[in-house]
Parts: structure tokens; C-alpha cells; sequence
């Protein structure tokens, strides 16, 4: 392996050819490895592989571990039985919202959390069904965010924490939009609360959401360029002295995701 | 009113019908005039209807929020809140450090209540690895908890005191702050950002005579307490400022996502503690603070009461104090550090350091890994939830397997709850809409992060 004098990355970032997808712990194309349970993806390390101080192209890491990656088989829903109340909130769901299947193509338990996964066409109509019916009385939105996946094509995902006071339950809605149409059906109408939280979901991650009143900018100037949230938005920062050596940004250091 | 925009603009820079702009040498020069309403609002402008900005500086406002507030005579008609002006980007850094350094991140977010935000955190982190903190941890974490919630709500009894023109609530409730501040230094080695609760446990064991010291507490708050009671409770002005005063009902909180002080004021007991306890807060006897008013009134004998009810928490909390690990016993996860207070402050103890120097190459090249790479953590996602002084503050931590988070998203009660500053003060008087935002107690930096 070369390596590269500290303090000047390589310009090429492949610098002997180790970067090819068989090397273990580098973003692989393989669809087996896409996706793991929800957004278990390896996704590609904040920084390119392979600009690292060192010039290690499998992410700075020379334990070895660090190539160990777990398969899973892509896209697929958690095998019943799940356990818990999952199982009899959605078989209730399945019986009582149309078109289940198409809207909610997975549905994936994972340490005790129950998400579905919907069409980001539907969420708001599901919203609804779920604030509404007996069955689930999801009353309160907490809150949405977004998780950038730059590896997918959908690489935008759009999260919403709901709660039932009621059965005090929790459930999380995950959906995913690709950066060349990143529309998502508003859920205001049915959860007045996700005004701001999709506003601050349009700032960081550039996800529109059909029908809000007023997406605008909301933690960042309104004339500002790029989604500062997204995985390719750079950190920023300047290299800093300190007792003589010079610490790169946080952004330019070693990593070893 | 007259209207100077452009009429001194030179050259062919870009225009601005707000500003006049010159070009210097040093580039445009924009001058910023005011008074140019008249030529934004077009015709239908009368004598009563204005539109006021305050803050973000305002001393009324929080902190840097910004109110945008459209006025008929001295009603509100409408009331728009501006954010961001404190947005440092802790969840993009966050993406950049490993996981335990998210720590140090967090607990700068809401600077009221440094203690939830790393409990939040790492309960989020623990939930992820499948692993729980030892019982005296647990133990450890609900005490300083409860302090922080003492001394959050003595800020917002002070800042609300403030603003309202009671001054006195102010200069008493900072000083009945300080005392905890002083405890929680003493624990955590800092007033503020302790960066104390890590994933697995805490940082470190309590120092020797913090118990006693928390016991001391305990004597003198509840006199102090009675003492911000006196001055506020049974004030006329305080009542008159407060009573029916931002109403907001129960249907309008929900709606809203609003959480903590003002949910319970509307007469739900919806508290996280009681409901989906953690940290073992299901073995701790106390009761949830209501009102029924649903207005400023009802959020401060809610928070009244809460000082009372945390008392009574850390009390028990002391009395469950048993002898062990504050940390979990996994070395792959827990950081090998023995502390000590040398000479530059606390750090590393030196028997601790030569005998990991001088007899075991093998514990400090873990120790080197596990401080400088951190620990990985398995790939998923969770949402862990506790019930800060504000409201649900909750964590939705992302990881992909590494050893940084891929992404941590904060559900921060203040920035939820500042969306009911509309429905508070709307049709409303101008001098409520202060204590609106007053009782919403928002920390701006946890609504910007």
C-alpha cells in the first residue's frame, strides 16, 4: 500500500488501484449489499474513500474489522410474527386502509421500533388514516426529519415519529424520493405541528413537500445555496495550529466509518 | 414617509428597492433607510395597522428569536416567528465526530438543560448497541436530571419575571440557580455543557461529598422556592399579566405538537417519566404537575410544582445511591479512563497511565483505538424520547455500522413549541404576546441547533 506523506492527499484518490468494489468495506454496486434492514446501508463514508491522510482507500482503517460488512438481502419487510402489538396494529392497518400493500411496500421491526415504509405520494392520506381510525389514533406528529443515502437511487429519505396518546404507542413512517423529483405530499393539512419540521426538512436535505403553505427556508438565510444537511454537502472548516501541528478540519481528518 | 430607495444609487449595480447603494471602491454600498412601508403595503395602509419587528435582540425575546408581529392599534392580528439566527449546525457536525464526541456536540443544543440532551443522546446510542448503564448510573443520571430541571425552570421563572416586569423573580431565580449550578459543577466538573453522561453510563463516579452536598440542597431550596412563591404567586400584577392570558386548550396542543408545561397546563398528564419511563424512573414516586387553565398561569404552576415534585425525585434518588459501575463493563465500548484531578485539572490518573504504559502494550493499543477510531455500532435506526423541562426531547439516531453516527436528527420541544406563538397571540394585546413567549420558554439554542 503507498502511502502518502501526511498533510497532502493524494489528487487521485485511487492511487494503486485498491479501490475497486471487491475490497472489502468499499461501496459495493452489488444490490445484495444495498440495504440493510431499513437504513442499514453502507453507505459511503462522509469522505471519499481513499483521501485520507494515509491514502488507505478502505477508510483509514488497518485493523481489518473495519471491511466486515453485514448482507442482507435488499428491500424486504421484517418476517412476521413481529411481536409486541405490531402484528395486530398491522393486520388492523392492512384491514382498514385500502391499497395497503401498494402504500406500505415494507414493514420493518427493528429493536423494538415498528416503520413503514410509504409511498411518498401517500403519506399524508396514511397520516390521516392513522391520526383518524380507532384502531391507531396516532394523535401527535413529533416531528419530521430526513436521512440522505447517496449510494440509493431514492437517496432521500423523508422520517415521521408519530404517537398515540391513546394506546401509547409510537410508529415511525419512512419514505424515500430521488434528488431529480424530490416530492413528498405534505402532511400538514392532517398534523398543523409539521409546518416548521418540513420546512427544516426542505432547508437541510431539498425535499419538497406538495401542498405545505409556505415552504421556506428556515434555519438557514434565505438566499442560501445547497441542502447543508445532504452527505455530499461539505462540513467546512479550516485547518487549525495547535502546540506547533496543524489539525485539519474536522472533515479532512482520518476517518474510520 | 418618504421613499428613498435607488434615488442615489450610481452605476449599474444590482438594484434594491429597500436600500440606496453606492459604489465604492471597497464594492456596492447599500444604505439601509427604514420608513419605506408605504411603498411595499401599497395603498391600503391605515393609521393603526403596523407591522413591528422584534428582536432578534430583544431583551423580550429569548434570546435570538426574531417576531414578526402585525399590529392593529395594539392588537396582534398576526404573529410570525423567525428562527435560525443561532443555527451552529450540531447535527452536521455530529456526522464528522465519533459517537461518544456527539456528546459534547449535544449537550450545547439546549444550554438550559445540557443534562437531558446527553441522557437523550446516549439512551439513543445505548438503545442502537442493545446495551443499558449500570444502576448507579441510571441513579446518577435522574438526579443531575432533576437538578437541571430545577434550574431550567428558575430561568424560566426568571426570564418570564423579567420580561413581565417583575425583576425581583429574576435576580432571586438566578441566584437559586447558581446553588444547583454549583452542585452540578462540582459532579461534572463544569456549570454548563458537562458533556457528563455518555453512552453505557456516566463519565465518572460522584465525587466525595457531593451526596452531602445534594443533601444540603435539599434543606435550602424549598425555603428559596417559597421565597420566588411569595413574590410571584400571589402578586396581583403577576395574575393580571398571567391569567387568561395565551390560551392555549388541549385540541390546539396536540394539533401542534406541543409538549411539557404547556401540554400538562391544558390538564393532560402527559409526562414521558410516567408514561414510557427510562433511567428507571418507574421505581421513583412522584406525581405529575397539572393545571386546567391552559394559560401563562396554569404553565407557572406547572412548573411551580414540578421544582417541588423534582425534590421529592432526588431525594429518593439519593436514597437509591447503591455502590458500583458507573459505567458498563464492556471495554469495547466503555473508554479505559480512571480520572483523577491533577495539578491542570481533571484527567487521566497517572497510576492508571503507567500501568497501562509499563505493564500492558495491549491495553494501550486498545486504548489508543478505542479513543482515537471509537467503537462501531450496529446499522439501524431508533428514536429514544425523555421529557425535558420543555417538552419530549427526542433523538432519532441513524448509523450505518461505523464508528460516527451517519445522522442524528434532534426533536427539540422548543422548536415545536414555538409554532404556538401564532395561536397564543393572535387577537391578542401586544404587552400578552410577550408573556406568550415568555410561557412557551423557548431556549433558542435548542430550536436553531
Amino acid at each position: 500500500m503507498s502511502v502518502t506523506p501526511q498533510g497532502s492527499p493524494p489528487a487521485n484518490p485511487n492511487p494503486d488501484g485498491q479501490n475497486d468494489t471487491s475490497a472489502p468495506g468499499s461501496i459495493s454496486d452489488d444490490p445484495s449489499r444495498a440495504d440493510v434492514k431499513s437504513s442499514a446501508v453502507r453507505a459511503p463514508a462522509t469522505r471519499a474513500a481513499g483521501s485520507d491522510m494515509f491514502g488507505a482507500s478502505i477508510g483509514g482503517d488497518t485493523s481489518g474489522f473495519g471491511g466486515l460488512v453485514r448482507k442482507a438481502p435488499a428491500g424486504l419487510s421484517t418476517p412476521r410474527p413481529f411481536g409486541g402489538w405490531f402484528d395486530e396494529s398491522v393486520d388492523a392497518l392492512q384491514e382498514s386502509f385500502s391499497g395497503f400493500g401498494e402504500v406500505v411496500p415494507r414493514v420493518v421491526v427493528d429493536r423494538g421500533e415498528l416503520t413503514l415504509h410509504v409511498h411518498p405520494q401517500k403519506v399524508a392520506e396514511l397520516c390521516s388514516h392513522l391520526r383518524d381510525s380507532e384502531d391507531h389514533r396516532y394523535e401527535v406528529l413529533l416531528g419530521v426529519s430526513g436521512v440522505d443515502f447517496p449510494s440509493q437511487p431514492e437517496r432521500l429519505h423523508v422520517v415521521y415519529h408519530l404517537l398515540s396518546m391513546t394506546y401509547r404507542r409510537r410508529l415511525r413512517l419512512e419514505t424515500a424520493v430521488p434528488e431529480s423529483s424530490p416530492h413528498v405530499a405534505s402532511v400538514c393539512h392532517v398534523y398543523p405541528t409539521a409546518d416548521f419540521h418540513e420546512r427544516e426538512t426542505w432547508d437541510m436535505f431539498g425535499v419538497v413537500f406538495d401542498d405545505h403553505p409556505g415552504l421556506t427556508r428556515i434555519l438557514m438565510p434565505d438566499d442560501w445555496d445547497g441542502f447543508p444537511q445532504r452527505k455530499d454537502y461539505p462540513l467546512g472548516g479550516v485547518p487549525v495550529e495547535y502546540k506547533g501541528a496543524q489539525i485539519p478540519p474536522p472533515d479532512e481528518r482520518r476517518s474510520y466509518a | 414617509m418618504t421613499t428613498t430607495s435607488g434615488s442615489t444609487r450610481l452605476g449599474d449595480g444590482p438594484s434594491d428597492p429597500y436600500a440606496s447603494s453606492r459604489r465604492t471602491t471597497e464594492g456596492t454600498v447599500y444604505t439601509v433607510t427604514g420608513g419605506d412601508w408605504d411603498s411595499v403595503l401599497g395603498e391600503d395602509v391605515t393609521d393603526e395597522r403596523i407591522v413591528v419587528n422584534m428582536g432578534p435582540q430583544h431583551p423580550s425575546t429569548h434570546g435570538v428569536l426574531r417576531l414578526v408581529m402585525e399590529l392593529d392599534g395594539e392588537t396582534v392580528t398576526t404573529a410570525r416567528t423567525v428562527i435560525g439566527y443561532l443555527h451552529t449546525g450540531i447535527e452536521k457536525n455530529l456526522e464528522y465526530r465519533n459517537w461518544v464526541q456527539g456528546v459534547t456536540f449535544v449537550t450545547r443544543m439546549d444550554y438550559l438543560s445540557p443534562i437531558f440532551n446527553e441522557t437523550g443522546y446516549s439512551l439513543a446510542v445505548e438503545k442502537l448497541l442493545g446495551i443499558e448503564a449500570p444502576p448507579r448510573a441510571q441513579v446518577i443520571r435522574v438526579l443531575c436530571m432533576e437538578l437541571n430541571r430545577i434550574s431550567s425552570h428558575l430561568v424560566a421563572f426568571a426570564t418570564g419575571g423579567l420580561e413581565l416586569g417583575a425583576l425581583t423573580a429574576m435576580t432571586n431565580a438566578f441566584r437559586e440557580r447558581e446553588l444547583i449550578l454549583d452542585v452540578l459543577e462540582m459532579i461534572t466538573g463544569l456549570r454548563m455543557n458537562h458533556a457528563y453522561v455518555r453512552p453505557g453510563g456516566v463519565a465518572q463516579d460522584l465525587p466525595p461529598g457531593a451526596v452531602q452536598k445534594v443533601r444540603d440542597l435539599l434543606e435550602i431550596l424549598p425555603a428559596r422556592f417559597q421565597g420566588i412563591d411569595d413574590l410571584l404567586t400571589g402578586n396581583p400584577i403577576w395574575q393580571d399579566r398571567t391569567k387568561d392570558v395565551a390560551h392555549l386548550d388541549l385540541q390546539g396542543c396536540i394539533a401542534l405538537g406541543v409538549t411539557g408545561p404547556i401540554l400538562r397546563s391544558a390538564g393532560l398528564a402527559w409526562d414521558l417519566r410516567k408514561v414510557e419511563p427510562y433511567c428507571g424512573y418507574e421505581g421513583y414516586e412522584f406525581e405529575v404537575a397539572t393545571a386546567t387553565d391552559a394559560d401563562c398561569w396554569g404553565r407557572f404552576l406547572v412548573r411551580k410544582q414540578e421544582l417541588y415534585e423534582s425534590l421529592k425525585i432526588i431525594e429518593q434518588a439519593l436514597d437509591k445511591l447503591q455502590p458500583g459501575p458507573v459505567m458498563v463493563e464492556d471495554t469495547k465500548i466503555a473508554w479505559p479512563a480512571q480520572l483523577a484531578l491533577g495539578a491542570d485539572g481533571l484527567g487521566q490518573s497517572l497510576d492508571h497511565v503507567k500501568k497501562i504504559m509499563g505493564t500492558s502494550m495491549e491495553a494501550l493499543i486498545h486504548h489508543f483505538k478505542l479513543v482515537t477510531e471509537g467503537f462501531r455500532v450496529p446499522p439501524g435506526q431508533v428514536y429514544t424520547a425523555v421529557e425535558s423541562p420543555r417538552g419530549e426531547l427526542g433523538f432519532h439516531a441513524v448509523s450505518d455500522g461505523g464508528t460516527r453516527p451517519y445522522r442524528v436528527h434532534v426533536r427539540d420541544p422548543s422548536f415545536t413549541n414555538l409554532q404556538a406563538t401564532a395561536a397564543m397571540c393572535e387577537g391578542g394585546l401586544l404587552s400578552d404576546a410577550i408573556a406568550a413567549v415568555a410561557s412557551i420558554d423557548p431556549v433558542m439554542g435548542g430550536v436553531d441547533r
